[in-house]
């Protein structure tokens, strides 16, 4: 298996590679002009051109490409051309939200749509079932920013029990960081209870129609130790590669929930940094991001072998 | 559901909400209006660096309440007799944040820096033979002949001239200076910047403030507060309602929209701070048919009615703006409506009519609109369904802002990529002075995107900044006017007004031609 790993993770090489070549040409060739937006309006398009020359934007592409090929595997992503900050300065100021929100998200999920699917899949056809499921068309319906405004309203607003926005750092204590990012948490969690619960349900509905299911109810094992010991963990590789693809699901709404939340993170870094053009800080966040998904890919493979022993590599 | 019932439902709650985290000090906790990227406010005009540059940096002078340039940096200067030198003379106590004095070379070197950017000072300096150090506490422009207007640039808001130490004041106008180091009334604590989520300023305790009491940007720049920390809310209704907890003490420009929810809530006062409101401009691509013939601009200005466009912008709201049916700014000295009767014509039929007199054969109209700013995209929306009304063939592009402004570079066809119609806003400040009056000028491919071709309006222009007396002034403002509505070359929307909000325990507010927080408090 050690050497699967380090095949995989030497794979990912020519993965982010891709990544990398596909992100410039996009910028390249999209419209939009850093300069522009620093000149501002008062700029005479001659002002704009000194501005884009010193910038560096009026090379040709390869050149560019090349430079910024050659720094990134120096470990240099780059300076912002806004702030004149070094993109790794910036993403590593904006890491920790990002981080601690879509861990503290999927805990959440995990914990509550697992058992929601479990009991959905046990009591098929009752309330219990309609119910989870009714939930899950309205986690994959209502838009993350809907459920984010509700929640603000009841629990920031009206009950005052918790604050609208902003972000407290994980070293200033556990209490103030979950209390600033419980509610995105929740509201973020939506779609990604409703996709596990019904994965989870589906694969249970499955597995508990299996012999061995059949077997170590004859033999007298208890329903708990039948859903859980016998049933779930056979379930568990479909649960845990949709656990997998659900990351980008995060990704994607963080950028979402961050707004709504004024969380600083690497959500709302991409999409301020896309607004103004800011080309370094955009190439480095996607290539942060396409790495991320690529490692979390493999640790989901690696995993299957837990749940599944005739998985080998 | 539209923008404005969302944003809304979502600020709701915001009103009988109680104080969530009172008492932090005397910190004000703003949300500006723009993440604040850069620093250096000759590098970019970014209105939201300006502001920091208020905080940070000092002026030589400033602008007061009525606009008048009052020494602020300077004790005062002598012009000499003949005109031809301007000596300014330095206050004595003046320190820079790293603790070195503020010394006359800073000020040669920061106005060097800030010449080769600001249009202003770009009109003017045919007639600067040089700006030279005399001694440490003076310094003295030398001038080919007389520039009345010379403080008025120095001093004026839009671009402002701040001082920084030569050391800095010294790196190319085009390139980013790397230190936000000034003489102001507040230091920017650059360890605790972290772009689009915070930016700190605390107080300068070396700072010298002019004795005389406070008016506008002129007087007594007084640091009240020990920081000012500024946090990016991007969302309105999340900061409607961070408003409403107390969570925040001042949001800078409020949506429209939300105005009357942050009214009802007694811990918040909504009130206009700046001077000047905002102007809304309808801008014609004159290179590019159909809008290369003044006759069709002119038809479609027949069908504008102002109302329409600031209700979109700003709603019914008494007070909340009004029409300007002329170039210049209302309510200032050159704001006249001289030839201005096309603007008051507000009649489809007649437009419709001028439009088919004027040879519209139905060539396509490409309206870009900004989708992610709200003002002006409102305005787009507008002048969109007006095209519609009267006819005309209308293809309108929503895209983001970024993209727009690269758009409007284009000189192309509109088949090429290339655009008939934009939008912008602009501070009644920069419409004020034929000098720094963008979308007057008319100096062909050098004039602001669109590139109107008009040698008289060009013509008047420099005739103004002749200009003997201030009677002269306006007699060529008023042509200018007249000029400017045969021409046509943008539509002038009206102005709307932009309140602020603050919490009831935020002291010392006052009017001022730019968001400044020295003289305020916090109890």
């Amino acid at each position: 298996m050690f050497a699967y790993a380090v095949r995989r993770v030497l794979a990912t090489i020519p993965v982010m590679a891709i990544v990398a070549l596909f992100v410039f040409s996009l910028l390249y060739i999209a419209p939009g002009d850093p300069a522009a937006v620093i000149a501002g309006d008062q700029a005479t398009p001659q002002d704009v051109e000194r501005i884009r020359a010193s910038l560096g934007l009026d090379r040709p592409f390869l050149i560019r490409f090349g430079e910024w090929v050659w720094n990134i595997l120096n470990g240099d992503m780059g300076v912002s051309i806004f702030t004149n900050l070094p993109v790794t300065t910036m993403i590593q100021q904006r890491i920790e939200p990002t981080v601690s929100l879509m861990i503290l998200t999927l805990c959440l999920a995990v914990s509550i749509a697992v058992p929601m699917g479990v009991v959905a899949a046990w009591k098929q056809g009752s309330w219990i079932d309609r119910a989870v499921m009714g939930f899950a068309v309205l986690g994959f319906s209502v838009p993350v920013f809907v459920v984010g405004y509700v929640l603000a309203y009841i629990f920031a607003l009206e009950l005052d029990w918790l604050p609208v926005q902003g972000y407290t750092a994980f070293r200033e204590g556990f209490f103030p960081w979950l209390e600033n990012l419980i509610l995105p948490a929740i509201a973020l969690g939506g779609v990604y209870i409703a996709l596990i619960a019904r994965i989870t349900r589906a694969t249970m509905l499955e597995v508990l129609q299996q012999d061995y299911i059949r077997t170590a109810r004859a033999k007298g094992a208890g329903q708990r130790n039948i859903l859980f010991l016998h049933a779930l963990k056979n379930a568990a590789v479909p649960i845990v590669t949709v656990i997998g693809i659900g990351i980008a699901l995060l990704i994607g709404g963080a950028v979402v929930t961050e707004s709504v939340f004024a969380i600083p993170g690497l959500g709302r870094l991409t999409v301020d940094a896309i607004l103004r053009r800011d080309y370094p800080v955009i190439q480095g966040v996607v290539l942060l991001f396409s790495f991320v998904y690529v490692l979390v890919n493999l640790v989901i493979d690696l995993a299957y072998t837990l749940f599944d022993p005739r998985i080998r590599y | 559901m539209d923008r404005r019932s969302l944003l809304k439902g979502a600020a709701l709650a915001a009103l009988p909400a109680p104080a969530f985290s009172q008492g932090a000090g005397r910190v004000l906790r703003v949300i500006p209006q723009a993440n604040l990227t850069s620093l250096d406010p000759v590098w970019t005009t970014a209105v939201v660096t300006r502001n920091h540059g208020f905080l940070v940096y000092d002026q030589i002078c400033a602008q007061d309440a009525k606009g008048e340039i009052r020494p602020q940096m300077a004790e005062g200067w002598v012009t000499e007799p003949d005109g031809l030198a301007v000596t300014f003379t330095l206050r004595t106590g003046l320190k820079f944040h790293d603790g070195e004095r503020v010394l006359a070379k800073d000020c040669v070197a920061s106005i060097n820096r800030w010449a080769r950017r600001d249009p202003f000072m770009q009109v003017l300096q045919p007639s600067v033979a040089a700006v030279e150090v005399v001694d440490d506490r003076r310094f003295r422009f030398r001038l080919r002949k007389p520039v009345p207007l010379l403080t008025m640039a120095l001093g004026q808001t839009q671009l402002p001239c701040f001082v920084m130490p030569e050391r800095i004041a010294s790196t190319d106008a085009f390139q980013q200076v790397r230190e936000a180091v000034g003489s102001g009334p507040f230091r920017f604590l650059a360890d605790e910047w972290n772009p689009g989520q915070r930016a700190v300023w605390a107080r300068f305790d070396g700072y010298e403030p002019r004795p005389e009491p406070v008016d506008g940007l002129a007087g007594g720049r007084v640091p009240r507060l020990d920081r000012v920390e500024w946090t990016i809310i991007s969302d309105p209704a999340t900061a409607a309602s961070a408003m409403s907890t107390g969570e925040q003490d001042y949001w800078e420009y409020p949506l429209h929209d939300l105005l009357p929810l942050l009214k009802r809530n007694r811990q918040v006062v909504v009130e206009q701070r700046l001077l000047d409101g905002f102007y809304g401009v309808c801008r014609f691509n004159c290179l590019q048919p159909p809008f290369d013939n003044p006759a069709i601009r002119r038809a479609v200005a027949m069908a504008v009615d102002q109302r329409d466009y600031l209700r979109a912008v700003a709603g019914n709201e008494a007070g909340g703006w009004e029409t300007c049916e002329g170039v210049f700014t209302c309510g200032t000295p050159l704001a006249n409506e001289a030839g201005s009767e096309v603007l008051k014509t507000r009649s489809l039929d007649r437009a419709r009519a001028a439009l088919a007199e004027a040879g519209y054969k139905g060539e396509k109209v490409v309206l870009v609109a900004p989708g992610d700013y709200p003002q002006i995209n409102a305005l787009s929306m507008v002048t969109a369904d007006l095209l519609r009304r009267l006819g005309m063939n209308l293809e309108l592009v929503s895209t983001d802002w970024g993209t727009l402004v690269q758009r409007r570079t284009s000189k192309e066809p509109v088949e090429k990529g290339g655009w008939s119609i934009i939008h912008t806003t602009s501070s009644g400040q920069s419409l004020s002075l034929p000098v720094y009056h963008l979308f007057l000028r008319a100096n062909g491919p050098q004039a602001w995107f669109g590139w109107p071709d008009d040698p008289e309006i060009e013509r008047l222009r420099n005739a103004w900044v002749e200009a003997a007396d201030p009677a002269e002034g306006r007699r060529v403002a008023e042509a200018l006017n007249r000029r400017a509505m045969e021409v046509m070359a943008y539509i002038p929307l009206g102005f709307y007004w932009q309140p602020s909000a603050w919490r009831r325990n935020v002291t010392g507010a006052f009017k001022a031609p730019a968001t400044v927080f020295w003289n305020m408090s916090k109890t």
